[in-house]
């Protein structure tokens, strides 16, 4: 089915999110959006969706046109969506969540039995499995994808978009669902593909569009450099590499020993983890998510209730103590599920930026707040991280993704810190907001402050991080520097000590022996030989000065 | 909005969400949430359809319509106008109870005409004190029906003292006085905020069972002699006007200065919620409070420190009730009358907002105030307001209805977790129409 979009804009009270947006997807075409943050690709496709009534232009499917009242119109003219986040009942099962809003009945009954055939005929088609019986709250998230791409194409859609699929997807599943997508093209779907991550854009797009400030400025093509990519969706040429010196260290370290972590039921999440950060480094934490990273900055923040062992920052114990006391001892947090744990939605983007400064001066005294200076700061900071909005005053659940994530990076990284914890600091970040806040967190650590990142996204680690830390199943697998190869990261993600590694690639030719060694071989207390990819422990003064002020 | 709404993205995620509330209790709370910040032309909204709602019971039960309705096809003519004296005699009586009355003003002039009003107030006053106690919980993410409870204790501490200690000069009396009602309010909403705090009880539940045990521990103490039972023997408590609020603008009419205390009680509250740290820590964890424990803000504590707040406004509505309109004649089991409850209504149509909650809560007093006289002067029965009020409720719960019929526009929350919660609506719809009616049975009584 051919897909076009003629003049279609949609405003926001004075913002225009879409200004007469034009755009083409032929069938059998992966067709990527790119665009910044708040450049209004989610808007746009919302409008397709039905979700959004645009205030003008129109949708045409195979030349002719289209309204749509709601997602239910569309779905029944053909077109599917795939939203990051997904549209799915946790508590119903794979078969039922298809057959929502689908019901085939049988007389009263529900046809439960066709649904299942229908997800197994369609997890057949792409060659995946998956378990039409299964708890949708028990999938991992890259099952639960799958299952939105069943719900639409088991509602004959034609054409289908994608917004963002892969912002929370391993590398393995980002993979797997482009593999996908490509099947779906070559049987003729239309795809819309939006994506912050050029390589994927460059590995699978047929035509790019991109947009800026809510129109169409141009097209790439997919044979574009990712430097071209950058530069035509930013508007100016872009930093994709992160430019740092060697690291100063400083005294302020982060001493983690034994750290275990529990949950409710007693099952082991973080495994007597010790690690030292040392003031002045970035300490990259790496690994398949689900491996004990969200409880390991969890209990750094003293959100983890049973936490044994210690965490020692600048001299100061931090199991125990309060989340407030945390955040008092200096410690900067970048959650990683930012409308969960971040922000509050329904809050001015003004009152985000105090949320975990509610407490006292400068925001509060006397029991006040100080609105004058919270919205001197808040005009400040929008200004300073380039927060696309309208004004302060704007509700931080209506900024888009990029520019919501901006927010938290402004409010942690403006107070006086003596560590700072990001968890996927950019998911979700177009690549110019990328090098700001890349450059935001080198600064950071460049004032002597030890910095933790931790990241699905190896390339983030490996580019941000002077150190590299693997954690696999709860446990440290090894630290490694950070010009360890891709290769080697991906096997200590799947649980293999670095030593037994570095044995293998010793022995080339004799491959399959070592590997046996690497099973045999288990190494408790990682510690290869490039710990610490810097011998330079002078402290200077300005660092010091830097990080008390 | 669009793509950002959380959904937990991996198993760990999923785990820490079911510990901290199941989703099914989530889903009621954003329910509750869309009810109680009804935009204030949904409000309106629902105020005209319930009107229209009120119009149509008035005009079925009135016996005038109903005798020429039988020649309806004869004559039509004869059933509507009928129906137009029905129904405008019914409105205009309510008007003329609640704002102006036009005979009073012929015999004694303007200042006899705005009665009324002043009797308005005089109702309004607990109601907007409740209401925003109601309103206050509500933006902690807390549901407060424990009203009855709360105005019951407020109304014993202040009844007792204001006899035992009625030697006391005049101001003096009445400030210790309504400082230990709201004391007593906060006090007893405290314990259902530190049931919730410490061991997950719902404070729903909580607050329900602690207005049983407020309402016998009052009968006991009314019917046990030395307790507050009366020197007549009577289960009416003693009389205090030492301590009462003294009239506002003197004998001619009901009004006292407890209303000003009630316009006190906006104002704090408005700065409160919108101007002090408390009032943002409840609206953190009341909209998000895992975002809020994230930032360090201590969630349990504040939500027990929210109930409190909560109950001494509503205590204060207690005090106002034992030292206001009944400081001269003592006060009953029925010391509050239903108002607990009607709070809830208040704070739904006032969007949780304090200046919204003063305007429901004059809105609510019109409607008492007014009811009585269309009773006595229009012959319908009072129980049309209670219909109406409940009807707002079920509007207000309903605003996507409202907006279908008066075409207003979608707030820009994602539509599509709106129709996900739907159904947890209506239940809630439900449960507070029914709440609100059976408020509404106990005041005609
Ligand atoms: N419901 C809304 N109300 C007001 N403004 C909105 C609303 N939804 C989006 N916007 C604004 O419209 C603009 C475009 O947002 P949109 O979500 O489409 O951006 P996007 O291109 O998807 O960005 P990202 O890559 O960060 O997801 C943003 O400035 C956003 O703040
Ligand atoms: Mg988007």
């Amino acid at each position: 089915m051919r897909l076009e979009l003629r003049g279609i804009t949609k405003r926001f009270a004075t913002l225009v999110a879409n200004d007469h947006i034009d755009l083409v997807v032929e069938p059998g075409q992966i067709h990527c959006l790119l665009g910044e943050n708040g450049a209004g690709k989610s808007t746009l496709m919302n409008c397709l969706y039905g979700l959004y009534t645009p205030d003008e232009g129109e949708i045409l499917l195979d030349g002719e046109v289209v309204r749509f009242a709601g997602p239910g119109d569309a779905q029944a003219a053909g077109i599917g969506m795939v939203h990051q986040h997904f549209m799915l009942v946790p508590v119903f099962s794979v078969a039922e969540n298809v057959m929502l809003g689908n019901e085939a009945s049988k007389g009263v009954a529900l046809d439960l039995d066709a649904a299942r055939a229908k997800v197994r005929e369609i997890a057949a088609r792409f060659n995946f499995h998956v378990d039409p019986d299964a708890i949708i709250e028990d999938l991992p998230v890259g099952v639960q994808q799958r299952v939105e791409i069943i719900k639409a194409l088991s509602r004959d859609a034609h054409v289908l978009v994608f917004d963002e699929p892969t912002a929370v997807l391993t590398p393995q599943e980002t993979d797997e669902l482009m593999e996908i997508m490509k099947q779906l093209r070559d049987e003729g779907a239309a795809i819309v593909f939006i994506t912050h991550k050029l390589r994927e854009v460059r590995a699978i797009a047929d035509k790019i569009t991109v947009i800026r400030r809510g129109a169409v400025v141009g097209e790439a093509s997919p044979t574009s450099t990712d430097a071209e990519l950058a530069a035509i969706m930013v508007g100016r040429a872009v930093e994709l590499s992160v430019v740092k010196g060697e690291p100063q260290h400083t005294d302020t370290s982060l001493v983690v020993k034994d750290l275990t972590v529990t949950s409710a039921t007693g099952q082991v999440l973080v495994d007597e983890v010790s690690f030292e950060v040392k003031g002045g480094e970035i300490l990259a934490i790496a690994g398949v998510q689900g491996n004990g990273q969200t409880e390991l900055t969890e209990a750094l923040m003293g959100l983890e209730t049973n936490v044994e062992g210690s965490i020692r920052l600048g001299g100061q114990e931090l199991v125990g103590k309060s989340v407030r006391q945390v955040l008092d001892a200096g410690v900067g947090f970048i959650p990683e599920d930012r409308t969960h744990d971040g922000l509050v939605g329904t809050f001015t983007i003004a009152e985000n930026l105090m949320l975990d400064r509610s407490d006292g001066p400068p925001f509060v005294k006397a029991g006040a707040i100080q609105i004058g200076f919270r919205d001197e700061f808040a005009r400040q900071k929008v200004e300073e991280y380039d927060v696309r909005t309208q004004g302060i005053h704007q509700e931080v659940g209506r900024l888009s993704g990029g520019n919501a994530q901006k927010v938290i990076v402004a409010r942690e990284m403006s107070r006086d810190l003596s560590l700072l914890l990001a968890a996927q600091p950019t998911r979700g970040v177009d690549v110019g907001s990328i090098e700001f806040i890349y450059k935001r967190i080198v600064e950071m650590r460049d004032s002597g402050c030890p910095v933790v990142v931790v990241s699905t996204e190896l390339d983030e680690a490996s580019q941000l991080g002077d150190r590299i830390m693997v954690m696999y199943k709860g446990g440290i697998v090894g630290v490694v520097p950070a010009d360890t190869s891709r290769d080697v990261l991906g096997l200590m993600m799947a649980g293999i000590a670095p030593e037994d590694i570095a044995a293998t690639q010793a022995e080339i030719a004799a491959e399959a022996a070592a590997s046996d060694d690497a099973v045999s071989d288990a190494v408790d207390d990682a510690a290869p030989p490039g710990d610490t990819p810097s011998s330079d422990t002078a402290t200077t003064g300005t660092d010091e000065t830097g990080a008390a002020r | 909005m669009s793509d950002e709404t959380h959904i937990p993205t991996d198993p760990e995620v999923a785990k820490a969400a079911a510990d901290a509330d199941p989703p099914e209790d989530n889903r009621w709370k954003d329910a509750v949430r869309e009810i109680f910040s009804a935009s204030p032309w949904v409000a309106v909204g629902a105020l005209v359809l319930a009107f229209v709602v009120g119009s149509i019971m008035i005009a079925f039960t009135d016996s005038r319509v109903q005798e020429v309705s039988a020649w309806f096809f004869q004559r039509p003519g004869d059933t509507f106008s009928a129906l137009g004296s029905a129904i405008g005699r019914a409105y205009s009586q309510l008007f003329q109870g609640a704002v102006f009355n036009v005979a009073f003003a012929e015999r004694g002039g303007f200042l006899e005409g705005i009665r009324p009003l002043m009797s308005t107030l005089t109702s309004a006053t607990p109601l907007i004190a409740a209401g925003l106690g109601v309103a206050v919980s509500f933006r902690a993410g807390m549901f407060n029906i424990g009203g009855r409870g709360q105005m019951i204790f407020a109304a014993i501490a202040a009844g007792w003292l204001g006899y035992v200690w009625s030697g006391l000069p005049f101001p003096l009396l009445l400030i210790i006085c309504v400082v230990a009602g709201v004391l007593a309010g906060a006090l007893w909403s405290g314990l259902a905020g530190f049931l919730k705090a410490k061991t997950g009880a719902h404070e729903v539940i909580a607050t329900i069972m602690l207005n049983y045990i407020a309402f016998y521990f009052l009968q006991w103490l009314l019917m046990t002699p030395g307790m507050l039972r009366g020197v007549k023997g009577t289960p009416i408590s003693n009389p205090v006007p030492d301590a009462a609020f003294p009239l506002l603008f003197g004998s001619r009419y009901t009004v006292s200065w407890a209303f000003v205390v009630s316009l006190a009680a906006v104002a704090f509250c408005w700065w409160l919620l919108n101007r002090s740290s408390m009032g943002f820590a409840f609206r953190a964890i009341g909209e998000n409070p895992r975002a809020a424990k994230v930032a360090g803000i201590n969630v349990e504590r504040t939500m027990v420190v929210a109930m409190m707040v909560a109950g001494a406004l509503v205590g204060l509505a207690g005090t106002q009730q034992a030292l206001g309109v009944l400081a001269s004649s003592g006060f009953g089991d029925a010391v509050d009358a239903g108002i607990g409850f009607d709070a809830i209504t208040v704070a739904l149509l006032g969007g949780s907002q304090p200046i919204g909650v003063l305007f429901a809560g004059l809105l609510f007093g019109a409607f008492q105030a007014g009811g009585r006289a269309m009773q006595a002067g229009a012959r319908v029965d009072i129980s049309i307001v209670a219909v109406i009020q409940s009807v707002i409720v079920l509007f207000i719960a309903a605003p996507p209805l409202v907006r279908a019929i008066f075409r207003l526009p979608q707030p820009s929350q994602a539509a599509l977790a709106r129709k996900a919660d739907a159904k947890a609506r209506a239940k809630a719809a439900k449960a507070l129409a029914k709440s609100g009616s059976q408020d509404g049975t106990k005041e005609s009584a």
